[in-house]
């Protein structure tokens, strides 16, 4: 049985600790407010970006575009994007798990961003290619450096197609983690629901469009903007997913610290009136034994 | 038959309304709009967007980007888009300046990324200040 003293010591711990979670959730809170604007804000660029070249990719010539086929090797470039850091409850864990578990087929190569996915990739023993720090908040520019290695990659044609790996940001509480094919152009999912009509595709189906000056200009200035403006948004999704994870992962563990002081308290003030029955019951059978 | 434009840019959705005409800076000249266009893309080039709502015109500064045009909808995706009265005259006359400046900094040759941006910002700026001295002027 544990002396007053061993309890209050462990009440003070306890109460360290719930001020240190309690902090955290207050700064991943405010955190993450900017970065959920962020991310929402960038979704209907990035969206409707996506939904027009899948569109036009439908209507361009065949190889009209290197970005928009398959390339001639049967290697697949992976981007993975995780955290930079940890306490962020299971995000990782999941991110990680959703990799292992979906086979990609024929060898895979690794990018990717953040320390906890170096850590992953090193300890499963893959091809890492390059790791690219970002700071944090995301910076356009930093993103731009990986788009343009991942172009670089696949306009060498050894690549089959580039996925990425990240998690997708539905709202504080959930979060999903996504792979989604960013090369060559694909329909994309980018957070929660689209929230673009989809009827206007339909009307555009049978008829032709003229491209101004070229079909190989238009696409070879728009395409590799387009890789860039994915991949940020995407970083920006798991940025958004990282502080709401990590808010919601310290506001348990500030919750769980509550209630763990709240029952060592119980238990230190029963130990208490114990020990003070106890010295009472001494006394009167001392005055007892005296008379 | 009317004519959806929608306008966005990485930082918000600018601009979703039925309108009658939208004439815009196109890669090839300044390119007006109606209602069952032609199916045409192309790029944009910074400048000025014009829009005609019920008889009334605004006009709008915009950066380098994409539009595709389809009979019903014309879809503007660029880097900036800014209403003429928010335009701001003596911002856009430091940014010609500091682009004028990186580019005597830079070194012909290298850093062609730079360079480029640099020209888009000038580019960008002087659509603005244009802009805005029409306004004045009318």
């Amino acid at each position: 049985m544990p002396s007053t003293r061993d309890i209050r010591r462990r009440i003070k711990s306890v109460k360290n600790t719930a001020q240190i979670t309690k902090a955290m959730q207050l700064v991943a809170a405010a955190k993450m407010k900017k970065a959920q604007d962020q991310a929402s804000n960038g979704r209907a660029y990035a969206e409707m970006m996506n939904k027009v070249l899948v569109n036009l990719k439908e209507h361009a010539e065949e190889g009209v575009h290197p970005f928009f086929s398959e390339g001639k090797g049967d290697k697949t470039l992976v981007l993975l994007i995780a955290s930079d850091k940890g306490l962020c409850g299971a995000l990782n864990t999941n991110l990680f798990k959703k990799l292992v578990t979906s086979k990609i087929e024929g060898e895979v190569e690794y990018v990717t961003i953040g320390k906890k996915a170096v850590q992953a990739i090193n300890r499963l023993r893959r091809t890492l290619l390059a790791d690219f720090p970002i700071k944090d908040p995301a910076k356009f520019a930093e993103v731009r450096a990986i788009g343009r290695f991942i172009q670089e990659k696949f306009r060498t044609g050894d690549y089959k197609k580039v996925l990425v790996v990240f998690n997708n940001f539905i709202n504080t509480v959930t979060v999903v983690p996504t792979i989604e094919q960013l090369l060559p152009v694909n329909p994309v999912t980018l957070g929660g629901k689209r929230d673009f009509a989809p009827e206007i595709e339909t009307a555009t189906v049978t008829t032709e469009y003229t491209f101004e000056p070229s079909a190989a200009v238009v696409f070879e200035t728009v395409l590799p903007q387009y890789v860039n403006d994915t991949v940020y948004q995407m970083v920006l999704e798991s940025r958004a997913s990282e502080h709401s994870s990590r808010m919601v992962a310290m506001k348990n563990a500030t919750d769980n610290a509550k209630q763990m002081i709240k029952d060592l308290s119980l238990e230190y003030n029963k130990l208490r009136q114990a020990a003070i029955t106890n010295e009472l019951l001494e006394i009167t059978t001392a005055k007892m034994a005296l008379e | 038959m009317p004519l959806k434009l929608e306008i966005v840019t990485p930082e918000a959705r600018i601009y979703s309304d039925e309108v009658d005409t939208v004439v815009l800076p196109g890669y090839e000249g300044e390119m007006g709009v109606l209602p069952a266009h032609a199916n045409l893309v192309t790029t944009l080039l910074p400048g000025e967007l014009r829009i005609t709502k019920d008889g009334k015109t605004t006009e709008m500064a915009i950066g380098e980007g994409l539009v595709e045009v389809t009979g019903t909808v014309t879809r503007i995706l660029t880097d900036v888009a800014l209403d003429a009265d928010k335009i701001d005259e003596k911002a856009a006359e430091e940014a010609i300046e500091r682009a004028k400046k990186t580019l005597a900094e830079l070194k012909p040759g290298e850093h062609q990324e730079e360079v480029a941006a640099a020209m888009a910002a000038i580019q960008r700026a002087t659509a603005h200040l244009h802009i805005k001295r029409k306004r004045r002027t009318v």
